[in-house]
């Protein structure tokens, strides 16, 4: 396939399409949400929350008896926020650190996500076939409808964060300064991290648990090498999540094997490997440059 | 002392960390229109004491009173200089706006800074001698610099008190002079200016007044009354009495007002 | 069966306690999270330790994929070196990337070898007993039990040959390195553990359960004791006992059973966090209580001292000023005070109140060391 008949693909074929449009729209919500993360030092909550969903998705599934993705991301949302809300509550009131509570809430909710995922594969008449979906994502199995939702509350959030931009900026520079203001710190993180939350569960079907904590960091972390505003940062972000996702989608088309998942993730992270080493004011290499010149410069007047 | 306006009056502020008091029934009153330190040994509780003014940390007992009022009520006349190291300085942002984030107390919910706040942070950033860095990414200003958007911010916030926490904290000179300059102009202006300090030498040539602090507090009033050798002992031990006596005899009375910047 | 159902117990403890003792210190040193980074990456390790051998059951895979996890680790330190990313950062890009390459590897060339993903995350203890280790002919019971056994020896051979290092890299950095005892040789010792721990442990109950086990024992443990060795022990105990009865819970629910430790070990940590005997929720809360009043009790005193012999003692020293100043309530006030009296701080006087001298004392005993009164 040349570079023409992918572009074809992109615009006649209808799954390609689809797939290349929900990866779109997830890179772009989970790239401007992780950039708040990453500057708030929770680039692993990602992590943790997709972990923490897997029980929602199976709980949803139980007790509603189907398949229906609204059910099951109600699920998936409702116990990812509670995995969050226990990590705060064990770090503010025991000694245990952050990391020990992100890896204690990340591996008990999954675990309890498997119990009861094999729990009701062993059921009778369970058509729970497909919920396993959400372990490593299928993003060629998205369908024009779950595109629809995605854009629709990934839009949703976005919204949330323009309307809120400057005390959610405020509250992730400067928490104290915010207090002093009378700013409502506490209720605004629990609603940022709840964004990030609503984020990440949309990509869960797409990219899967394991690897939708990537498109939280990698977008981010390349953002922030090119720019020193926050603005255009999240809007960077939210571009290379994007773009992680369509190149991803059309790379993964390519080849028999190259699940889209993994893929995306490789584009991201090559996005974030390009921009440490040649974003011009921090990446490596420019700055390597300029020592050297530096150097030189020093030597010939000298 | 003119008692008729109390910028602040604190009383019996009981503050505990797990049960462990930090602050004992402390009492406290700053008129307005005064430069204030607040001095004590490490761990006396100095910052503790700026940040339940503030409302930052919530009281085991006693309550604190803004002209008057609780502070609740009061916030905008409130204006706060962190410790700059209570922030990531690698946050993607300029100093300008950082100082802009003064002004969104003022601003309230959903509607953004504009020229008007664009401006009275410019003017700000004017008044701390920073506005040649306006655009300036904060990580690449030095202590200093850092040190004077956090002030600018704080005039932004254009209150009638200010907080500050350890200001002088591992400045240059120029941003010392600078600091100082700035804290005597809002002075004069008839503000209320309250900050931590940690340098005892300096406390008689720098202010008007002087807390003294050690988990209670050990005196408080004009800084000749409170310098006393028995106050310094009481608050510090007996290591610093001979220091506090040798600082003693700069103190006259009627050069408190004005005290001439001693040359560096 | 019987015996399946024994060996299965069996190599679910003798694992669980091989990632309990590593895990401790990975707990102690918050990087709890390199565990679940590595406990992803050793994948690619396992991936081309097969390509460059062609067998699965080779011991160059455990090599290949201990020697991905310290570059997992080495990756994370580099990247963060850059002072670009933040450390959180760091581990959140390098494992996912290096996760990606060994999945997209496995479904791209060897989809046919038995490297189902799903195995890898989820594991499948049930099927350990079946595969058996028979030297020349001779059944001498699962080979996950020897792997597993021989782990635990390593483990705990490394921690006892190098706890004082470890012990003092994982609290001082600083005076381990002025020490000689080089910190930075003890973290990548450490994390080649790990790897080691999580590549034997993978394959029979999974990497993200691998993680529960590493974690949440010892997590339980800290809340529950103060002492390292004590620590060390607890955790292992915790460990075997997570797995002992995840067993049975995957046995009621005919559930998987790699899941069901995990969730056994996250209600242990539940328990500890709740009833831990110092650090737990409920003494907390009665720690509090019990404090509440002694501490009321004293901040009246103090309150009294603050203004004895003064101008306003008068009207400081008052129970009706009380609810004013300290901004308590007139029930708690009248409380605290006969809380006060009843200890024989304080006596009273009609409405004045007046320290006893014990409650002088008591109350000076609190103030810091340099207070004297004298002063005001």
């Amino acid at each position: 396939m040349n570079l023409q008949d992918l572009f074809t693909a992109l615009f006649f074929d209808y799954t390609l399409r689809t797939v290349a449009l929900g990866s779109a729209v997830l890179g772009a919500v989970s790239g401007a949400l992780g950039a708040f993360a990453v500057l708030r030092r929770q680039s692993l909550m990602g992590d943790a929350i997709s972990h923490a969903a897997l029980p929602g998705v199976v709980l949803a599934f139980l007790i509603s008896g189907s398949k229906d993705i609204l059910a099951l991301g109600a699920g998936a949302l409702f116990t990812a926020w509670l995995g969050t809300m226990a990590m705060v509550y064990i770090r503010r009131r025991t000694r245990i650190k952050e990391d020990t509570s992100l890896g204690l809430v990340l591996s008990v909710f999954f675990g309890v996500g498997m119990v009861l995922l094999t729990f009701t594969q062993r059921l009778p008449n369970a058509h729970q076939a497909g919920l396993d979906r959400f372990l490593f994502g299928q993003a060629a199995a998205l369908l024009e409808r779950d595109v629809v939702y995605m854009a629709v509350f990934g839009g949703g959030a976005l919204l949330l964060l323009a309307l809120l931009w400057k005390e959610f900026k405020l509250v992730s520079f400067d928490p104290e300064f915010a207090t002093g203001l009378g700013l409502p710190v506490r209720a605004l993180d629990v609603l940022l991290t709840t964004l990030l939350a609503v984020a990440i569960v949309l990509g869960l079907q797409a990219v899967g648990v394991v690897l939708m904590s990537a498109m939280v960091v990698a977008p981010a972390a390349a953002a922030r090498q090119w720019t020193d505003r926050l603005g255009s940062m999240v809007l960077l972000s939210a571009l290379f999540g994007a773009i992680s996702g369509v190149a991803g989608t059309l790379v993964s088309s390519l080849a028999a094997g190259l699940s889209t998942g993994p893929t995306i993730v490789l584009v991201a992270s090559f996005i974030v490997l390009l921009s440490i080493l040649f974003a011009p004011a921090r990446g490596l290499v420019p700055a390597a440059l300029r020592r050297r010149a530096q150097a030189s410069g020093a030597l010939s007047q000298g | 002392m003119n008692q008729a306006n109390l910028a602040i009056e604190i009383t019996d502020l009981t503050i505990a960390y797990k049960e462990k008091p930090v602050l004992w029934d402390v009492d406290l009153e700053f008129p307005e229109g005064n430069l204030t330190a607040i001095v004590g040994p490490n761990g006396a509780g100095k910052t503790t004491l700026l940040k339940a003014t503030l409302g930052l940390i919530p009281p085991s007992a006693g309550q604190v009173l803004v002209f008057g009022k609780p502070l609740r009520q009061q916030r905008r006349l409130v204006g706060y200089v962190p410790q700059r190291g209570s922030v990531d300085w690698d946050f993607p942002t300029s100093a300008l706006d950082v100082v802009m984030m003064g002004r969104y107390g003022h601003l309230g919910w959903l509607r953004r800074p504009g020229k008007a706040e664009r401006d009275l942070a410019m003017q700000a950033l004017h008044s701390v001698g920073m506005q040649d860095f306006a655009g300036r990414q904060i990580s690449q200003l030095s202590g200093g610099q850092q040190q004077r958007v956090f002030l600018a911010r704080a005039l932004a916030q254009d209150a009638a008190i200010y907080l500050m926490d350890e200001p002088f904290q591992g400045v240059d000179a120029v941003t010392e002079r600078a600091i100082l300059e700035m804290m005597r102009r809002l002075r004069d202006e008839g503000k209320t200016v309250i900050v931590v300090h940690h340098d005892l030498q300096s406390v008689p040539e720098y202010f008007d007044r002087a807390v003294l602090l050690n988990v209670r507090k050990i005196a408080s009033g004009p800084v000749h009354e409170v310098f006393t050798d028995d106050n310094l002992r009481a608050a510090y031990g007996d290591r610093v009495t001979r220091l506090g006596a040798a600082a003693l005899p700069q103190l006259e009375p009627e050069s408190r007002a004005g005290l001439p910047v001693m040359g560096k | 069966m019987e015996t399946y159902t024994l060996e299965i117990i069996l190599i679910a403890v003798v694992a669980a306690a091989a990632c309990a003792l590593p895990g401790v210190f990975l707990v102690l040193r918050r990087s709890a999270m390199l565990a679940d980074a590595i406990s992803h990456t050793v994948l690619l390790g396992i991936v081309l330790g097969f390509f460059l051998t062609g067998d699965l059951s080779s011991p160059f895979l455990v090599l290949g994929a201990a020697a991905v996890g310290v570059l997992t680790a080495l990756l994370t330190a580099l990247l963060e070196r850059t002072q670009l990313v933040k450390n959180d950062a760091a581990v959140g890009l390098i494992f996912p990337a290096l996760f990606s390459v060994a999945i997209i590897l496995i479904s791209r060339y060897a989809g046919d070898v038995h490297l189902d993903t799903d195995v890898v995350l989820l594991g499948e203890l049930a099927f350990a007993p079946f595969d058996r280790f028979a030297p020349f002919g001779v059944d001498l019971g699962p080979r996950g039990l020897y792997v597993m056994g021989g782990i635990l020896l390593i483990n705990l051979a490394f921690i006892g040959l190098f706890y004082k290092e470890l012990k003092l890299s994982t609290f001082d950095v600083g005076l381990a390195a002025v020490l000689g005892f080089a910190p930075a040789v003890v973290h990548y010792m450490l994390m080649s553990l790990v790897s080691i721990t999580l590549v034997g442990a993978f394959d029979i109950v999974g990497s993200v359960l691998v993680v529960a086990l590493m974690v949440a024992p010892a997590a339980s443990a800290y809340l529950l004791v103060n002492r390292l060795p004590a620590m060390l022990a607890l955790s292992t105990g915790l460990g075997a006992l997570s797995a002992l009865t995840g067993y049975l819970l995957a046995f009621l629910l005919d559930a998987s059973i790699a899941g069901s430790i995990a969730t056994m070990a996250g209600l242990i940590f539940l328990v500890s966090l709740l009833f831990a005997p110092e650090q737990g929720v409920v003494a907390q809360l009665r720690r509090r209580a019990r404090q509440r009043w002694e501490f009321a009790a004293l901040m009246l005193n103090a309150h009294l001292l603050n203004h004895e012999g003064s101008r306003e003692a008068e009207q400081e020293n008052r129970a009706s000023h009380l609810t004013d100043h300290l901004r308590w309530s007139p029930e708690f006030a009248s409380q605290v005070i006969t809380y006060a009296q009843r200890s024989g701080l304080i006596a009273v006087e009609g409405d004045h109140l007046r320290l006893t001298p014990a409650g002088r004392q008591r109350t000076l005993k609190h103030y810091p060391s340099s207070g004297t009164l004298e002063g005001t």
